[in-house]
This record gives structure tokens, sequence and C-alpha cells, in this order.
């Protein structure tokens, strides 16, 4: 029972990684990313294949500013799109990730999927436990990335990035190079995508591409709406939702007889469904709000109030 | 400061697909005063605000700011070269607060930057400090510092139109383009917005003002230029305009 909670809290932190870099680019600068999938792919596949030759953290590092890049790249391509045409061309990114992993099989081994991924501090882990030196890393790293975050959605930055989101027109009639600052948003948001990806290729130690299909995008998604758009302290809990009820309600088929588990497992995704369109009628807002920054904070000139 | 008008645009054009909305418009804009655009529905008031604003880019023709050609100017940055805009149908950035719509709009925050707002802390938290006794005073200008914390998208028309020109003037622009300031703003608020409107240019600030109420127009603006199936019509002071034979029938659609 012990290990599955580990395994679970792990999945979480992956999860939250995703969604705090979804919330980011979409929660704050209101950019659609229908290809999250595609960028945590990118840095799963560029850890497993760096880590062995160069160590962990350089690969977990090349990872993120490798997504970062393409993040920017396809942001200087389609951002000046309009929104639904930027969720499209991300679509499309995602899927294109996906084959051109499956089918360049002299780097990534196609289907094959590479194996023998190392984990960091494996020498540690071998001496007290594998799992709790893991799990250790995985909350420290949401931790540092969580902490990273929040500084940069409190500062003018993540003000501006809200501002463009509700319109963009009048931002750059205030004098703000709307261009500029969503690509940043969107490069930022890659790399912690990235590094996600990362993670999750330490955790699995083998990866291939069936773990990279859209339904970690819409997972992302999930999270960011039921945190509450925005709020990276929401997403957090959002996410803790999203895989509680994921996994929690593989358990109802103890309790539930009435139906076999073939159907209860179908059934588990239309909960979740339904939990979020519950969740948009009752609390619009999502669970958490926004952090707004109150004038007083700024007029008392008091550092400490922020 | 250059000789000659603040700004001025030359012979500009602007079509939308079969639609002529700018057909050869020049005028201008002296420093120092108020200065409105009048005329019919479709004159193409709207475009011209737009195009010297860099917001649309004009077909034919020039923009001159103080001189210097700003035709082919990007929209952000105008505030850089002292020039700010309102918008017709009130823009909020609604789920910002009031205050923190004001903090967006001054120039080269440092906390702006990536890397910068995570470790140049101590030095944005210093402009944003400044930046807020600006913002407060501003609002307390405008009577709607007791509405800081409150979001903007909750303001009426008339609180969201003063908003919207505090946020201008924190660009400490030279000249304020304003679209409609009466539009949809209830009678005591129009008082105050023509009060502030005078304060701001007896303190130097020039204005642009595109609008349909001529009650403001009359007590606002010094010069006004009337337009019409997008070219001015005619120029001069309301009480000239406003006798004018060509501009009854442009407004009244009358055959000439």
């Amino acid at each position: 029972m012990i290990a599955y909670l580990v395994t679970i809290a792990i999945l979480v932190s992956i999860a939250a990684l995703v969604g705090l870099a979804l919330n980011l680019q979409w929660g704050q600068a209101g950019l659609v990313n229908f290809g999250v999938v595609g960028f945590v792919a990118i840095g799963a596949y560029a850890t497993a294949l760096l880590a062995p030759q160069i160590g962990w953290f350089p690969a977990m590092l090349v990872a993120g500013a490798l997504s970062a890049i393409l993040s920017a790249g396809l942001a200087l391509l389609s951002i000046r799109l309009e929104e639904n045409y930027l969720a499209i061309v991300t679509i499309g990114f995602g899927e294109v990730v996906r084959l051109v992993i499956l089918n360049e099989g002299w780097l990534t081994r196609g289907a094959l999927g590479i194996a023998d991924i190392p984990r960091p501090f494996a020498s540690l882990g071998q001496a007290i436990g594998g799992d709790t030196v893991f799990i250790v890393f995985a909350l420290a790293l949401v931790a540092v990335v969580f902490a990273l975050l929040e500084c940069m959605a409190r500062s003018p930055f993540g003000r501006v990035l809200r501002a463009i989101r509700d319109d963009a027109t009048v931002t750059a009639a205030l004098g703000k190079n709307v261009f500029a600052l969503r690509v940043r948003a969107f490069a930022v948001g890659g790399a912690v995508m990235g590094i996600a990806g990362a993670l999750h290729a330490f955790y699995l130690t083998y990866i291939d591409p069936s773990q990279f299909t859209p339904i970690v995008t819409a997972y992302a998604f999930m999270a960011v709406i039921a945190g509450g758009r925005g709020s990276n302290f929401g997403l957090l809990i959002g996410a803790c939702s999203i895989m509680a009820l994921l996994e929690g309600t593989r358990f109802l088929k103890d309790f539930v007889t009435v139906i076999d588990g073939v159907q209860l497992s179908a059934l588990r995704l239309g909960l979740i469904g339904a939990g979020i369109v519950l969740l948009l009628i009752l609390r619009p807002q999502g669970l958490a709000p926004e952090p707004k920054r109150r004038a007083a904070d700024l007029l008392s000139n008091d550092e400490r109030a922020a | 400061m250059t000789a000659g008008p603040l700004l001025e645009v030359r012979d500009v054009a602007k079509r939308f697909g079969g639609l002529a909305a700018l057909d050869g418009c020049s005028l201008a804009l002296e420093a120092g005063q108020v200065t409105g655009l009048i005329g019919p529905n479709g004159a193409g008031k709207s475009t011209l605000l737009n195009v010297m604003t860099g917001l649309v880019r004009a077909d034919r023709g020039s923009v001159l700011f103080e001189g210097r050609d700003v035709t082919a100017v990007s929209a952000h940055r105008f505030p850089a070269l002292g020039m700010a805009r309102t918008f017709q149908i009130v823009r909020e950035l609604g789920s910002l607060t009031v205050f923190e719509n004001l903090l967006v709009a001054p120039r080269l925050q440092t906390g702006e930057g990536v890397v910068a707002s995570i470790f140049g802390r101590r030095k944005w938290w210093a402009e944003e400090s400044a930046n807020a006794q600006k913002a407060k005073a501003l609002l307390d200008r405008v009577g709607l510092f007791r509405l800081a914390d409150h979001p903007s998208g909750g303001l009426s028309g008339g609180q969201k139109k003063l908003l919207d020109l505090a946020r201008a003037l924190l660009l400490e622009p030279k000249l304020i383009l304003l679209d409609e300031p009466g539009a949809g703003v209830a009678p005591p608020l129009k008082i105050e917005m023509i009060r502030l409107i005078r304060e701001l240019k007896a303190e130097g600030v020039s204005f642009g003002l595109v609008e349909h109420d001529m009650h403001l127009v009359g007590e606002l603006c010094d010069r006004v230029h009337v337009m019409a199936e997008g070219k001015r019509l005619v120029s001069g002071t309301f009480e000239e305009v406003s006798k004018d034979r060509r501009v009854v029938e442009a407004y009244l659609g009358v055959a000439a």
C-alpha cells in the first residue's frame, strides 16, 4: 500500500509540473496549448538519450532547454494567430512529435522505447530505498518550480501576462510588446514541460511513444480548470484532486458489485468528466483565486507584506 | 519641440475590402489644445484614431508626431514617443484590480523580464512602489481609489472610462487620444470627465477626441474637425462648424 501511495505521489508530482507549465501559458497568458504532451515527450526523450552519457542533471537541464527552444520557435511561428488557430497548430505539433518519435527508430528506437534510464541519486537510492529518495527528489523539484513560477506570477511579468490575456490590444496600446511577452511565457512553460518529461523518464526508467498520448494534455487542462485559471496554488490542489479521482475510482470495484470491473473502468473517465462539469457549474472560478496585488502592499512600501 | 502641429495626418487612405473607411484624409492636432473629431457614423473617425496610434496600418499617406514620421511604427511603441489613447468601448483589463490596471501601464518595468521577475525583485519592488504612489495620486484624482482593490470588470461604464484615462495618464503622454470619452457615462461622471480634461489641458497635456456628444465637444474643444466619408469636411471652432451648412447636410444626409 505504501508503495502504491508513493507511486501516486510521484504521478501527482509529474502532473503538477505539467499543470504548472500550462497554468503559465494558458491560465495566466491566455495562450491555448493543446500540444502539451509533445513538449513533455521531448523532455522525456532528451533525458532518456542523454542521461546515460552526460549524467542526469545536465540531461534534465538540456531537456528543459530543448523544450523551451522548441516552444519559443513554435510560438514565433504561430503566436500571431488568433486563439483558435494557435490551438490547432499546437494539436498538430503534439501529433508530429509522437509520429517522429515512433518513426525515427535510429534515434528513439521507435515503438520499442528506451529502457534503463538512470535515476537521480541512484547510489543513494540503493542504500536507503529507491522510492524514498525518488519521492523526495520529485517533491523538491515541484517545490522549486512552484516557488519560481509563483514569484513570476506575482511580479510585473505575471501581471502583464494577465493583462494580455484580458485584452491584447489594450496592452499593446499601453506600450507593451505583446508578441515578445507571449513568446517568453510560452518558452518558460515549455521549459517546465520538458523538466516534467525528464521526471517522467527518471521515474519509469523506460519510455515509449504509447506513454505520450493526448490524454496527458487533457489531464493538464483538467488540473488548471479545477484549480482555477491563473492560480498556481489552486493548480496543485487541482492536480492532486484529478489524480486522486483517477486513482481512487480504481477501488470503486471493491464496493460496487452491480457492474463488473471493465464497465467500471469505462465509467471512471466519465465520472471525472462529470466532476469537471459540476465544478464549472458550481465554482467556475476554480478552487483557488488568482493572486492579486493589494494597493496597500505597495503603498506601505513594506516588502514583507508581499 | 518642433514647430508645426503636434500630430499631423497627411492624405491617409484605408480600405477594408470594398469599403473606403478613409479616403485621402488630412488634418492636424495642435499642441496645447483639445481637438475634436466629429462626424456621422461611418465617417472614419475611429479608423483614423487607429491609424494615428499604429493599430491599423494606412494604405496610403503618412502620420507625423512632432514632425517625425510614425506611420509604420508599431502600436506598442507609441507610449514611448509620448502618445496614449483610450478606447471607445471600454476595454478594461477585467480580471485585474483597478490598481493593477494602472500598474501595468508604466514603461520600462524591470519586473517584466523573465529572469528579473525572480532575481531582480529588490529593483522592481522599488519601481513598483514609486509607480504605486503615482497610481494612487491618479486614482485619488479621478475618485476611484476607494475601489483600488476591486476587479475592474465590476466598475460602471463611466468609472471604466475614468480608469482608462487614468491608465493613459500614467504613461505621462504629451498627447492623449480619447475615443468617445462620454459614451455610456452617467451625467455626474460626465461633468467630472470634463473638469478633469480641462485641468489636464491646463497642465499642458494635449487631447484629441472622437465624440458624438455635442455638449461635451462644445464644452471642451478648442478646434473641431468634421469628417464625412473618410475625409475632412470642415474645420474651425465648434460654433463655426455647427453653423456650417455642409456639416448639417453631412449629419442629416441631405443631398448636396
